[in-house]
């Protein structure tokens, strides 16, 4: 698990050369492949597996290049700032591609859904939504959609004697329940600050709705200063003080696998992360994936004005293709592979919920169906959908933001001077 | 370099007495100006051997270092051409209440580095400087620390100190200690990087003081025993004074490295808890690479080569190691 780290760090090194050295520059690695970029996690078996079919077919071969997670956007933007681009990448969609859009390093795919309207059908249209900028097409849905959701160890549950969370109240009592238990109430990857954002993300929603957030999305700091944001980090300063999340959460990670395991090993009870975490454990610790995984929705808060169902997290993943790409044609054919029923199949077995059309068939094929149709049913009648705010906002803003969340968490600032800080961003 | 000027001072010494050996124009009779050609060939190579290093240094040290005073003058997300904003970036520097914390940060550390390194890496150089066998082995494996890389150290001090899975979660319950999240406090992660820096960096310097120790002539210890010294007093009066441009370079090392100090911070606490930890070069890095304000982040790694050099060449003017006087003279 330290190698990503390792790679991460000489990756940075060069990241510096070859800004430095070699700017602009366009086409891909002279190996004459077709390089695709991957987050690298547990679920990348699904585009192995889809390359291969590719491989099968086109004359172009396709390659996948695992980028380790935590780097992963820094060395995108270097890459794709130098003459090293990818032909195909991995991103979040909306925000997480503009800066590429605003510097046409991106093929727009409208005509590409025109030709192959089954394609354009093949996704749900607000997820398909969201891999546009500026209405024009970037990017083609090609993962499950993950919200976030509040995980919890059975067994943990059966032991204490407790039943999983209704209202907030219940939270509470958890927290004292197990904290008496000797079981950290939740796990939290601290290190990891993006994990805490989550927690916020939800608590805002819950107490002031999306509008909240919608307003500093675009672009009024002030946004900051709504009584929500302050009542949202008031909590959190409770549930630390409350000990709700151990004492030594902050130096625990999510990338390395930290916070997973302290959940499936009973060390803590509950982990509210994105929906990620059961294929993380499929993959981990199959039997307690399959046995005492459970999963619930994060409750409402008393008195606040968000809609309960409503979720957060990240509506999908998307491919885009760079402008430069010497495989226009190949990389577009590729790109049809993802709502191919192979690779939906494929996504279904690893715990992910397609956002193709039907999805709703699918996912009752999946290993743990119940899993698999909670999560669809969830992100179905959800009101809202907030993409992680990381990802809406634009980097300058995101990246003091989130150190700016993990000071809170770690009791550095105050709720107030958490909330004077973000709208001086 | 303290080589240097004893090589120096032992030329010096000895033309006092008799002629020099690489003939000097008082001793040479008028000398035909082919023989002074060919004299000053022999004694002062010519500018033209340094072209290659200046070159060198041209291309990898000055000439980046003007492209980033320029892009400090700009706007850049690493993607398409800089945006020229004039001194935007600068003004922002010195409003920047994140920057004020990290220079602070840098200087405590660098403080911390030097007060924590110097004393040790002296202490165990002079001890290993010494002429019994197990000193040699022992000082092999002092020195251990320095061939592995930063990246290396910060992943297995991160390792060791991990709060859940590390050794620590199995000792400290049994200490008595509960859980000891290390990394997680404001203090202990910055105390921590005093820690891991000193392990890592020690033996080097300790090699540096060996190196001079073993250069002090015995016959100063013989006089000084006669003269009925003890190993204090001959610590004092010898080993100090005769190591004080020792001293001056390892010194002018560890202040300078301090403040460019970033693989350990980036890899074992990423800067935090929340900024705890975040130094000058961190800063640089994420303004750089994390926000994308490119230029930015080069108004920072500006401000950085000039305070380093700054506080490199008063440590140089002030410690008189600049004069190259020698540490024998009268000897």
């Amino acid at each position: 698990m330290t190698t990503p780290r390792v790679v991460a760090a000489g990756a940075s090194v060069l990241a510096l050369l070859t800004a430095t050295a070699c700017g602009g520059g366009g086409g891909a690695a002279a190996d004459g492949d077709m390089h695709v970029w991957m987050y690298q996690d547990t679920l990348v078996v699904v585009q192995d597996a889809a390359v291969e079919r590719f491989n099968e077919e086109s004359e172009v071969q396709a390659v996948i290049d695992e980028v380790p997670g935590d780097n992963y956007e820094e060395r995108l933007r270097t890459a794709m700032g130098s003459s090293e681009q990818p032909d195909v990448f991995f991103n979040w969609g909306a925000g997480s591609i503009q800066p590429y859009v605003d510097q046409d390093m991106l093929m727009p795919l409208d005509d590409l859904l025109a030709e192959d309207p089954e394609l354009a059908d093949a996704f749900i249209p607000s997820v398909l939504e969201a891999g546009k900028v500026d209405d024009v097409q970037y990017g083609i849905p090609m993962r499950g959609t993950q919200p976030v959701i509040l995980f919890y160890n059975e067994a943990v549950f059966e032991d204490v004697g407790v039943e999983p969370p209704q209202t907030w109240e219940d939270i509470l009592d958890l927290v004292d329940a197990f904290d008496e238990a000797g079981v950290t109430p939740f796990a939290l990857a601290g290190a990891d600050p993006w994990t805490e954002q989550m927690w916020l993300q939800y608590l805002v929603d819950r107490i002031g709705g999306p509008e909240v957030f919608q307003r500093i999305h675009d672009g009024d700091m002030e946004g900051w200063r709504d009584p929500a944001v302050l009542e949202a980090a008031e909590t959190v300063q409770d549930l630390v003080d409350r000990g709700a999340f151990g004492e030594s959460y902050a130096s625990v990670s999510y990338t390395e696998g930290g916070a997973s395991t302290l959940l499936s090993e009973g060390r803590a009870a509950m982990h509210l992360m994105g929906s990620w975490e059961y294929s993380t454990h499929l993959d981990q610790d199959r039997p307690f994936a399959e046995e005492d995984l459970g999963y619930t929705v994060f409750p409402p808060v008393p008195g606040g004005e968000g809609d309960p169902a409503n979720v957060v997290g990240n509506p999908t993943n998307f491919f885009s293709i760079s402008a430069d790409t010497d495989f226009a044609e190949p990389a577009q054919e590729f790109l049809g592979y993802t709502s191919q029923e192979e690779y939906v199949a494929d996504m279904v077995a690893n715990g992910e919920v397609p956002t193709t059309t039907n999805a709703e068939e699918a996912v009752a094929d999946s290993p743990n169906p119940d899993f698999a149709v909670f999560q669809y049913e969830m992100v179905r009648d959800a009101p809202h959908f907030q993409l992680s705010w990381d990802q809406a906002l634009p980097p300058e803003t995101a990246t003091p933001m989130v150190t700016e969340i993990e000071s809170l968490f770690n009791g550095q600032s105050t709720p107030e001077q958490f909330v004077d800080a973000l709208a001086a961003l | 370099m303290t080589g240097s000027d004893t090589s120096e001072t032992s030329m010096r010494t000895l033309s006092q007495n008799r002629p020099a050996r690489t003939g000097s124009a008082p001793t040479a009779p008028t000398p035909s100006p082919r023989g002074a050609r060919s004299m000053r060939h022999v004694g002062r190579p010519g500018g033209a051997w340094a072209l290659p290093a200046l070159l060198y240094f041209g291309l990898f040290a000055a000439l980046p270092m003007v492209l980033v005073a320029y892009l400090s003058l700009t706007q850049w997300g690493g993607l398409g051409s800089p945006r020229f904003v004039g001194l935007e970036n600068w003004s922002r520097l010195v409003d920047d209440p994140v920057m004020r914390r990290a220079v602070w940060l840098s200087l405590v550390l660098t403080v911390l580095n030097w007060i924590v390194q110097t004393p040790i890496a002296l202490l165990l150089g002079v001890w290993a400087a010494g002429p019994q066998r197990n000193r040699a082995i022992l000082s092999a494996v002092f020195f251990l620390p320095l061939l592995l890389s930063s990246a290396a150290i910060a992943i297995i001090w991160r390792a060791l100190l991990d709060p859940n899975f590390g050794p620590l979660a199995w000792v400290g319950p049994r200490l008595g200690l509960g859980s000891v999240d290390v990394l997680g406090g404001s203090t202990s992660a910055f105390a921590t990087i005093v820690f891991v820096t000193a392990w890592q960096f020690i033996p080097l310097h300790m090699l540096l003081y060996q190196g001079g120790a073993r250069q002090i002539p015995a016959s100063l210890y013989e006089a000084a025993r006669i003269d009925g010294a003890g190993t204090l007093r001959s610590f004092w009066h010898i080993t100090l004074p005769q190591l004080r441009h020792t001293i001056t370079t390892s010194s002018v090392l560890m202040v300078v490295g301090s403040l460019t100090y970033f693989d350990t911070v980036l890899i074992l606490t990423g800067g935090g808890p929340g900024t705890d930890t975040t130094i000058v070069p961190f800063l640089m890095y994420r303004a750089g690479f994390r926000s994308w304000e490119l230029g930015y982040a080069s108004a920072i790694a500006f401000t950085l080569v000039v305070v380093a050099t700054v506080i490199a060449l008063l440590l140089v003017r002030f410690t008189g190691f600049g004069k190259m006087r020698s540490t024998r003279e009268g000897i």
